[in-house]
């Protein structure tokens, strides 16, 4: 595949075993990927072919055991632990299957929690809070609680934490897995909105057809190798 | 800026009958940490007020106290006629021969007999101790056999009420009036004409003389002359300082006795503590993980878990100081085992232990919290972010 622009992600010669006892179950074998800036991917492949653990790669919470890992021309295998920390709040937006919102914070707060990260004033954090919870619709459930909040608007939440601090990628782990097909339909659309209206590139790992079908490509991971669709 | 205060404080609420729980058990031991202090807070500031700084008592050398000690009458008139005497407004010294024996006494109610301390007091002995007044009655006339009681006494002890008759060196005597000596040791007393208990007790000496000084700065120089004095075998010593020595034993006692029971206790707290910060750790693994996953490092999580304890710990410390507090109505009597008499005083908590016990309880929660806080911390994220 050819790019106008470098990639926004570029993974050379990547490879990962986990460990168990004495034991080394390999993961990702020689991986070789490029993702284009403002692309919507979709990872599929059968349980433990290794998608949430390149997805993990990519966005900077486990570390290879070789190869390397470019995102936004930063090769980020050489970062140091808290160095990673650091570009992740400024880079990466995480989506998860359970939304991970802090329960004992209410929509606005587990939103602000990345901005807390930054050098921003409480009333420019404010403006940037209110303006995602905007975004995706939630700008009456500031106030409440992950736990007054529907499935579907939790997600919703939680996707607006993930670009409150405008990073450029957003993974998103199974982000429809938990939902019912309305609220689901719902995600992916927001998803697509952010893609084509807001340039964000969109890296997510599913399980679902009907969810992949919204990404521009597909991508197959089987034992551990990477395949474009068939 | 790292994980906001809130995040600890509402993890705390959320759990509250667990936060509850732990911080009663460390809230019973700041009680008993900050109990014990206010004790001997309560003991020395009786002792304590129990002097004045501008008296002196003269005592025999190395005698720890009045009960201990002998002062011959002919020492004692060479003392009265020092120059350092202040003189009263009715042109006598303001310097009082007295004689501390001690009975034993049976408590109302109880029957239960307790040492008290009876003083054979002069003419100028209530002067002496212008914190002393009498509450009821009169005092007793010289030469006769009349007494009067501390309100401790004349409370708590048979026979020691005004118009009640106190039998003692085989002599009955009359309570014809009751003093009210505040939270001083003076409650504790009973007094009468000390020419008549020498006679009673059969006594030769006095057991100490107490004078007030004329020039109080004058002291370091006065208490030269006399312990340099071949003909007299005495030391002089402030007031104020006489008593705090008294108090030193007791009080000592006290603070080590609360230490050891401390240290015991807060063991068993400390580690209620850490189990219910590792239950909170294990039961937000997900969200340790995705605090991690968005940027926040590993300091910040130990930060908001340390944070977590410490306000466990200082939930703690209110509730223990807070039931400490009530402890002040209470009014204890015990032996002062340096004047082997029995005295009465009350819990006092002041600002100094106040902040100890609530320095202690956050200690205790900083000690519980720390070993979860730094499993909390060091857990890897994916393996966190797979738990939740």
């Amino acid at each position: 595949m050819e790019f106008s622009s470098p990639p926004i992600v570029a993974i050379r010669n990547l490879s990962k075993s986990y460990h168990r006892g004495n034991q080394t179950l390999p993961v990702l074998s020689n991986i070789n990927c490029d993702i284009a800036r403002g692309e919507f991917v979709a990872l599929m492949g059968p349980s433990g072919s290794g998608k949430s653990t390149l997805l993990n790669l990519i966005a900077g919470i486990d570390s290879a055991d070789q190869g390397s890992i470019q995102v936004g021309g930063i090769e980020i295998t050489t970062l140091s632990e808290s160095e990673l920390a650091r570009w992740r709040a400024g880079n990466v937006g995480f989506i998860f299957q359970f939304y991970n919102l802090i329960p004992v914070l209410t929509a606005y707060e587990n939103v602000e929690l990345p901005l807390l990260l930054t050098s921003l004033k409480r009333r420019e954090r404010r403006d940037h809070v209110e303006a995602v919870l905007s975004v995706v619709g939630l700008s009456d459930r500031m106030d409440h609680y992950p736990s007054q909040l529907s499935g579907g608007q939790q997600q919703r939440v939680a996707i607006a934490r993930a670009i409150v601090t405008d990073p450029e990628i957003l993974v998103a782990d199974e982000p429809t897995g938990d939902l019912d097909r309305v609220s689901a339909e719902e995600i992916l659309q927001l998803m697509d909105r952010l893609v084509s209206g807001f340039g964000k590139t969109v890296i997510m790992v599913t399980h679902d057809p009907r969810a992949a079908e919204k990404a521009h490509i597909i991508r197959h991971l089987e034992k551990g190798e990477l395949n474009d669709a068939p | 800026m790292g994980i906001p205060y809130s995040y600890s404080f509402r993890n705390l609420w959320t759990r509250r009958l667990t936060t509850l729980l732990t911080a009663s058990g460390m809230g019973l031991v700041v009680f008993v940490f900050a109990a014990t202090l206010m004790l001997a807070e309560g003991l020395q500031q009786t002792l304590v007020a129990t002097g004045s700084p501008d008296n002196v008592v003269v005592i025999r050398k190395s005698a720890n106290s009045e009960v201990q000690s002998a002062v011959e009458r002919g020492q004692a008139s060479l003392l009265e006629s020092a120059p350092e005497v202040a003189i009263g407004p009715d042109g006598n010294p303001l310097f009082a021969k007295e004689l501390v024996v001690l009975i034993n006494l049976k408590k109302r109610g109880s029957d239960s007999p307790a040492n008290v301390v009876i003083r054979g007091v002069s003419a100028a002995s209530l002067r002496l101790r212008p914190a002393i007044r009498l509450k009821e009655g009169r005092m007793p006339r010289p030469g006769s056999a009349e007494v009067v009681s501390g309100a401790s006494i004349a409370r708590r002890f048979k026979g020691g009420g005004m118009g009640e008759t106190l039998r003692f060196g085989m002599r009955d005597w009359r309570v014809v009036g009751v003093l009210d000596a505040g939270a001083t040791g003076f409650s504790s007393e009973i007094w009468g004409d000390s020419d008549q208990m020498m006679q009673a007790f059969r006594r030769q000496a006095y057991s100490s003389v107490i004078f007030r000084m004329r020039i109080p700065s004058e002291f370091e120089a006065f208490k030269a002359r006399v312990e340099s004095d071949p003909r007299l075998t005495v030391e002089a010593k402030r007031e104020t300082r006489y008593y705090l020595d008294q108090s030193e034993a007791m009080s000592s006692f006290l603070r080590i006795l609360g230490m050891v029971l401390t240290v015991v206790f807060s063991i068993g707290a400390v580690i209620g503590a850490t189990i219910t910060m590792y239950a909170a750790v294990a039961n937000r693994i997900g969200e340790i993980g995705t605090l991690r996953a968005l940027g926040f490092q590993r300091r910040s999580i130990l930060s908001a878990f340390i944070m977590e304890a410490l306000l466990l710990g200082l939930c703690g410390g209110i509730l223990g100081v807070g039931a400490a507090s009530f402890m002040q109505l209470i009014t204890i009597s015990t032996m002062n085992w340096q004047s082997f008499s029995e005295l009465a005083f009350s819990f006092s908590l002041t600002f100094g232990i106040l902040w100890k016990s609530l320095l202690f309880s956050l200690v205790m929660g900083l000690v519980g919290g720390m070993l979860p806080a730094v499993r909390a911390a060091r857990m890897n994220i994916v393996t966190a972010l797979r738990a939740s």
